[in-house]
């Protein structure tokens, strides 16, 4: 292959902690095994922190077809059941239009204009209460 | 002239006209020159205009050559293609249709067939015929670049003009820190609302707005396809993170929404007043009228 | 003018790295075509669909990307061809939220609205070939060329 072709990213996606948040930035052109494991990665961390929010910055993503969509809808749904609140950042308006072009407007998923403004949204949030009260820290 | 009586041997017709042409150069170029069509594209000097024929007459020589009289694609016509078409789109930006380009371009070949039946007059008429036809073969393959070339010259300038006009079209207006408008004026068809999404997302990002208000004061009828345009800029501004509010709903297009079962799920104001103040509502900068306080 | 270099290409599609691979030439070639950047996220989101089809459902096939033109407008025209199993009945395969794998539904109705061509051929049994056609349709924009 040609050396223009930009690095595809593979293997683990590094997922930060900044306090009661997940952020996690993607990057370029998604291997679909990266974005599933992204997906187990964060379920296992939501549950073993007991963080409250998710933030996926997806700015430098220049497409997002149905399995990526997908996964964001999945990542969302679980963290939720897992009582965390999901934001996607920052899609470029070209990647929105395609989306809706294609047929997948994502109810389910909150939406940011920034990684700031996503921060904000999940700051804003009442902090969830959780069944069963207070977390223990897995073993 | 004298080499084809001299042995005998007749040239073949393509020859024969290659040859002629090179031979009256000169003369053809300078009876273009009076046409109107070089006439008018070369207003500076009447050289400019003999010098543009003499390097079509050689073009046409060129492609006589190579046999190619039929061919609109022969190599000799990509040196002229260009030239052609400026002539051509000239002609027509002085307000002349197609067909009267046309018919300017129609107009060059009799001036050539009348010098090559004289330069021919001594020779056999079956000789001539051929000659004759060959060349109006290939003056008709002249004609066919040239409108060829200012047919494309012509696309492109209405493609730009259409893309300028749909975007002067469609401004978007920065109302407040983080609210955009854009008023929409006139039909949506679908090319229209392509650009009216791009650019207002393109302002969402550019401006960091959290609100886009999508005025449709202006836009005088709304039917299922103009309701699903709305539809797919106000999901495509949730999905960058921005919400849009539809304002201006004109009784009528309300009840026309209701009688074709749209179901438009999206924040709607009557005005873009009523929409603005709820942008800064929800920003958290209410307008308070200090009159209003002291009744 | 445009060139044609680096944009016909024929690229297997075997691997879930073949489709990175797939999307990455497509975007260059739609770009070297001169297709604005919401055009070229279509055509490559499309070929993404359509590639991940060929892999999952095909059991693996190529593409072919050409160059087409029709007057002064370039256009990318893309075949996927796989020799899977085939679609029996492409009206539920081409409707949306119709799904045989593990997606959304929206692989091929969704491609099909992202492209201005779109034909499908697929015998049972023998294997499925869609193609689709861009046109980079709209001319250079003004406030592009600032």
């Amino acid at each position: 292959m040609s050396e223009a072709y930009s690095r595809p990213t593979t293997g683990h996606v590094p997922v930060l902690r900044l306090g009661d948040v997940l952020l996690v930035t993607l990057q370029g052109d998604l291997h679909d095994s990266t974005a599933q494991q992204l997906q187990q990665d964060l379920s296992e961390t939501i549950s073993r922190t007991g963080v409250r929010g998710v933030l996926i910055d997806i700015s430098g993503v220049e497409i997002v077809d149905s399995f990526l969509g997908r996964v964001l809808a999945e990542i969302a749904a679980q963290s939720r059941l897992l009582a965390a609140r999901t934001v996607v950042a920052g899609m470029r308006p070209a990647v929105a239009i395609t989306l809706v072009e294609l047929g997948l407007t994502l109810p389910g998923l909150s939406t940011a204009l920034s990684t700031e403004a996503g921060m904000e949204l999940l700051a804003r949030q009442a902090p969830v209460t959780r069944p069963g009260g207070p977390r223990q820290e897995s073993p | 002239m004298p080499e084809h009586e001299a042995d005998g041997q007749l040239a073949t017709p393509t020859h024969e006209v290659r040859d002629f042409l090179h031979r009256r150069r000169e003369q053809i170029a300078q009876r273009w020159a009076d046409e109107p069509l070089f006439r008018t594209v070369f207003t500076v000097s009447r050289d400019e205009a003999v010098e543009a024929g003499k390097v079509v007459v050689d073009a046409l020589a060129q492609v006589a050559d190579s046999d190619q009289v039929e061919d609109p694609d022969a190599a000799g016509f990509s040196e002229v293609r260009e030239q052609l078409s400026r002539m051509g789109a000239a002609r027509s930006r002085a307000g002349l249709s197609n067909t009267q380009v046309s018919s300017e371009l129609a107009a060059l070949r009799p001036p050539v067939e009348n010098l090559l039946a004289a330069d021919l007059e001594q020779a056999p008429p079956e000789h001539l015929r051929a000659c004759s036809t060959t060349l109006t073969v290939l003056m008709g393959t002249l004609r066919l670049v040239a409108m060829q070339s200012a047919l494309s010259e012509w696309q492109a300038l209405s493609d730009r003009q259409r893309m300028q006009l749909l975007e002067v079209a469609t401004p978007v207006i920065r109302l407040w820190d983080g609210i955009v408008a854009v008023p929409l004026i006139g039909t949506l068809d679908s090319a229209r609302s392509q650009v009216v999404m791009e650019t207002l997302l393109n302002a969402v990002v550019d401006q960091h707005a959290r609100f886009a208000i999508l005025d449709i004061t202006g836009v005088p009828t709304v039917d299922s396809l103009v309701a699903q345009h709305l539809m797919k800029t106000v999901a495509a501004a949730r999905l960058m993170g921005a919400q849009c509010i539809v304002s201006g709903i004109r009784p009528a297009i309300a009840q026309t929404i209701v009688h074709l079962g749209l179901d438009l799920d999206v924040i709607t104001r009557a005005s873009l007043a009523d929409a603005l103040g709820y942008a800064l509502h929800e920003l958290g900068a209410d307008i308070v009228n200090p009159g209003a306080g002291q009744r | 003018m445009h060139t044609a270099a680096g944009v016909e290409a024929c690229l297997p599609i075997r691997s879930d790295m073949d489709l990175v691979w797939v999307r990455q030439h497509v975007r260059q070639a739609a770009a070297r075509l001169g297709f604005g950047l919401v055009e070229q996220t279509k055509l490559v989101t499309a070929a993404s669909e359509l590639a991940r089809n060929t892999l999952v459902h095909g059991g693996g096939g190529q593409m072919e990307a050409r160059h087409v033109s029709s007057g002064a407008t370039q256009g990318l025209r893309l075949a996927f061809s796989d020799e899977g199993p085939g679609i029996a009945d492409l009206d539920q395969a081409l409707s949306d939220g119709y799904t045989s794998g593990g997606g959304l539904g929206m692989g091929l109705s969704g491609a099909r609205r992202l492209v201005h061509e779109f034909d499908i051929e697929s015998t049972p049994g023998a294997g499925t070939t869609v193609r689709v056609t861009c046109w980079a349709a709209q001319p250079p924009r003004p406030r592009e060329e600032v």
